[in-house]
């Protein structure tokens, strides 16, 4: 524990100064987490050991461990005023946007709904003030961190982040945008996003959140997330990780569902060095059914790893998952996770399925979906399959007239639409066609043959 | 002189062609000649080597010309990219149409199309230039206009991609179209409606190489001859009732005549 400490010191010491200088109007009870978290942190650390440590397998985080982050305490908010959301971020007229700069809340790019609104919408310094009984029963009850450092770290500096909660029977039509930016310094910094959505009986709402880096500087970002479905629930959820390709992005998400609920999660992937996706659904009441869609492009020596749990802890729920990866270069793709039938959970209908198009010889991928059932009567299946682009189909296109080029977008971009055409909010899909797009031309084409 | 003319008027003349797959050797020294206007049908067993000849034309790499001259339109057809092949007038139908999952058929046909008039220095067509184009072109192959909305050929019927086929031929119009068993896996109203679509095509200036082992087909696309191909060469040829000799009474009878060892 000592070493660990020793190895961590810096999280440490910026933790106190931390409580030191701003702790003041918070309620205890949140202090009292952030300490239990930075006591469990010191303990576990990075999940950096070789063996035995199946989670991470097939994924290294020790440059993340012997990086040099700094939390970000007084990152300049000069040119704030000047950042142009429109510019580097899906936009739409209506949405309601809440921005942070480096896991601090801004309040000049936010564009919070008033008071008619039917929704709450804040950054959590001012929900620990005013929603005090909402927050106090589920922040860090549905994320726990108790065997998970990067929750546990998260936890630690739980000061400010969103928090979303829609009441009982709210439809939330315009969707609610959370916005992290990592502005970037000299200095590599970390930032811990944190998200709360609380989403109440029968309410309907579409939340995005978005990581971008406005700068080609190194960051770490170390984001949870928690998302509570009400019964009858219909919560559509879409994390856009556009980071750049020095940084480190570690994010969960914490699902919990309630009966005959909706949960809708699509994740576009296209940026950081190394990238981790953690989704834990737990399907607690019958009826309730997720679906869970992933598109991730990798190029150059990138490494993606996503890592999905989800727990059918209750009959007659419903899960299905489709992940595509689109890789080149030297990157890899890690996917992993479990799907647990729980004893009793009969009349479970799960499938998982991870396909992944390698655009070149040493791009790799290690796919290893898994399965543990202790119920009868149940209908669960997985696949994962990686491939090269059919040279026959190359060709059947270039008999039409197309060159080559211009064939494999269109097969490349035909392999990643099944996940886009997904996406219900038109300009989120609009955005995310031209971002996809964008980046085909940069990626190296190979397959069977070239003539 | 008189015969430089002469040769730059057949749309393809094959001169004793050699094409290797892997390390067998397919097609055997075949000559073939095919002028405007004129409709050929190629008959022969499984495994002749029909697909191979159609494909090597058509520039499937791994199809390797290991000796002969396959003349286009009086210019080198081997030097050409397949997609140049396609641009200036080759088009085949494929035996095995296949499917390309998230490609919109339409997305796909106005790129072809956008391809090939950009080579002839024409402009790109308007959207709504290419939709009446598609439109009176789905008309002749009867194709349900939904197809074209779909991933093309995903799901498909075996029918529905031959009749794609002929869509893309009309569609892109080309000079020379090698229809490879393109009245496989018919109905009988199929058929019907890909020969219309044939004989729509059909005309002076075009070129038809039909490769088949019926002969309905040659019901409704009568040929100017029909060709058998044995072993990687072309070992007989005739009019319209060599196919109904052949229906009759298969190939060894001709294997035994030109002295083709049964395998
Ligand atoms: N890509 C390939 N790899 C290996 N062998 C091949 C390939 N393509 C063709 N061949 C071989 O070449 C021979 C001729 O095949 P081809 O497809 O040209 O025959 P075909 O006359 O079209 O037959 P069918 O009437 O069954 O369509 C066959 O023995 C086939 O196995
Ligand atoms: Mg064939």
């Amino acid at each position: 524990m000592t070493q660990v400490l020793t190895k961590y010191d810096k999280y440490v010491t910026a933790f106190q100064s931390l409580e030191r200088s701003q702790a003041a109007r918070e309620p205890q009870w949140v202090r009292d987490i952030r300490q239990r978290a930075l006591s469990r942190f010191s303990e576990l650390g990075f999940p950096t050991a070789r063996r035995g440590n199946e989670n991470w397998k097939y994924t290294n985080v020790g440059p993340v461990a012997n990086a040099n982050f700094e939390y970000a305490f007084g990152a300049s908010r000069d040119g704030e005023k000047a950042i142009e959301l429109r510019g580097i971020a899906p936009w739409g007229q209506d949405w309601v946007n809440l921005v942070f700069l480096n896991g601090r809340y801004s309040e000049v790019l936010s564009t919070k709904p008033s008071s008619a609104y039917a929704a709450r919408v804040t950054n959590l310094a001012d929900a620990f003030l005013r929603d005090g009984e909402v927050l106090e029963k589920h922040l860090a009850r549905h994320a726990t961190f108790d065997d998970d450092g990067f929750t546990a770290l998260n936890t630690s500096f739980l000061r400010d982040g969103a928090f979303i909660h829609i009441p009982e029977g709210e439809s939330v039509q315009a969707p609610i945008h959370l916005i992290f930016i990592a502005t970037g310094s000299d200095r590599p910094s970390a930032s811990h996003p944190r998200t709360l959505i609380v989403t109440g009986k029968h309410s309907k709402a579409t939340i995005i959140e978005s990581y971008i880096a406005l700068s080609p500087a190194p960051y770490f970002n170390n984001a949870v997330t928690e998302i509570v479905v009400g019964d009858q629930a219909q919560i559509e959820h879409y994390r856009l990780l556009l980071d750049n390709t020095e940084a480190f992005h570690i994010g969960t998400s914490q699902v919990y569902q309630g009966q005959d609920s909706k949960f809708t999660s699509t994740i576009f992937a296209k940026g950081a060095a190394l990238g981790r996706n953690n989704i834990h659904v737990l399907l607690d009441a019958p009826g309730s059914s997720c679906v869970l869609n992933g598109l991730y492009m990798t190029s150059g020596t990138q490494h993606m790893d996503n890592y999905i749990n989800i727990d059918h802890a209750k009959p007659h729920a419903f899960s299905r998952l489709n992940y595509k990866g689109i890789l080149d270069g030297k990157s890899r793709a890690v996917f992993g996770g479990i799907v647990v039938v729980r004893p009793g959970a009969i009349k479970t209908d799960a499938r998982q399925s991870d396909k992944n198009l390698l655009l070149s010889r040493d791009a790799e991928v290690n796919s290893k979906p898994s399965l543990l059932i202790f119920a009868d009567d149940v209908k669960c299946g997985h696949g994962a399959t990686a491939g090269h682009i059919d040279g026959d189909s190359i060709f059947y296109m270039r008999s039409r007239g197309l060159d080559i080029d211009t064939a494999s977008r269109l097969l490349i971009y035909g392999f990643a639409r099944e996940i886009i055409d997904t996406v219900q909010v038109e300009p989120l899909r609009v955005y995310l066609e031209k971002l996809f797009l964008g980046a085909l031309p940069s990626f190296k084409l190979l397959f069977g043959e070239r003539a | 002189m008189n015969k430089v003319q002469e040769r730059s008027q057949e749309v393809l003349a094959i001169r004793n062609l050699h094409v290797s797959v892997g390390e067998a050797e397919i097609i055997k020294g075949l000559n073939l000649t095919v002028n405007p206007g004129e409709v050929h049908a190629i008959m022969g067993p499984n495994g002749s080597g029909k697909s191979t000849l159609v494909n090597a034309l058509a520039g499937k790499p791994q199809y390797v010309v290991t000796k002969g001259e396959v003349l286009y339109e009086g210019m080198n057809l081997l030097a050409m990219l397949p997609e140049v092949r396609a641009r200036e007038g080759v088009f085949l139908a494929f035996q095995y149409p296949l499917e390309l999952p998230g490609v919109r058929t339409w997305q796909f046909l106005k790129s072809a199309v956008d391809a090939v008039r950009t080579h002839r220095s024409l402009k790109e067509l308007s959207v709504r230039e290419f939709d009446r184009l598609l439109t009176e072109k789905i008309k002749i192959a009867e194709i349900d206009s939904e197809l074209t909305k779909r991933s093309l050929n995903e799901g498909f019927s075996g029918g529905e991609k031959k009749r794609n086929e002929i869509l893309q031929m009309l569609v892109l119009d080309p000079k020379l179209a090698l229809l490879d068993e393109t009245d496989s896996g018919l109905d009988i109203d199929a058929l019907k409606i890909v020969a219309q679509g044939v004989n729509q095509f059909r005309g002076p200036s075009k070129a038809i190489v039909l490769v088949t082992h019926y002969q309905r087909i040659l019901n409704y696309i009568t040929p100017d001859y029909v060709h058998v191909l044995m072993e990687g060469r072309i070992v007989k040829t005739g009019g319209r009732e060599l196919a109904l000799e052949l229906e009759e009474k298969g190939y060894d009878w001709i294997r035994e005549a030109s002295g083709v060892a049964r395998e």
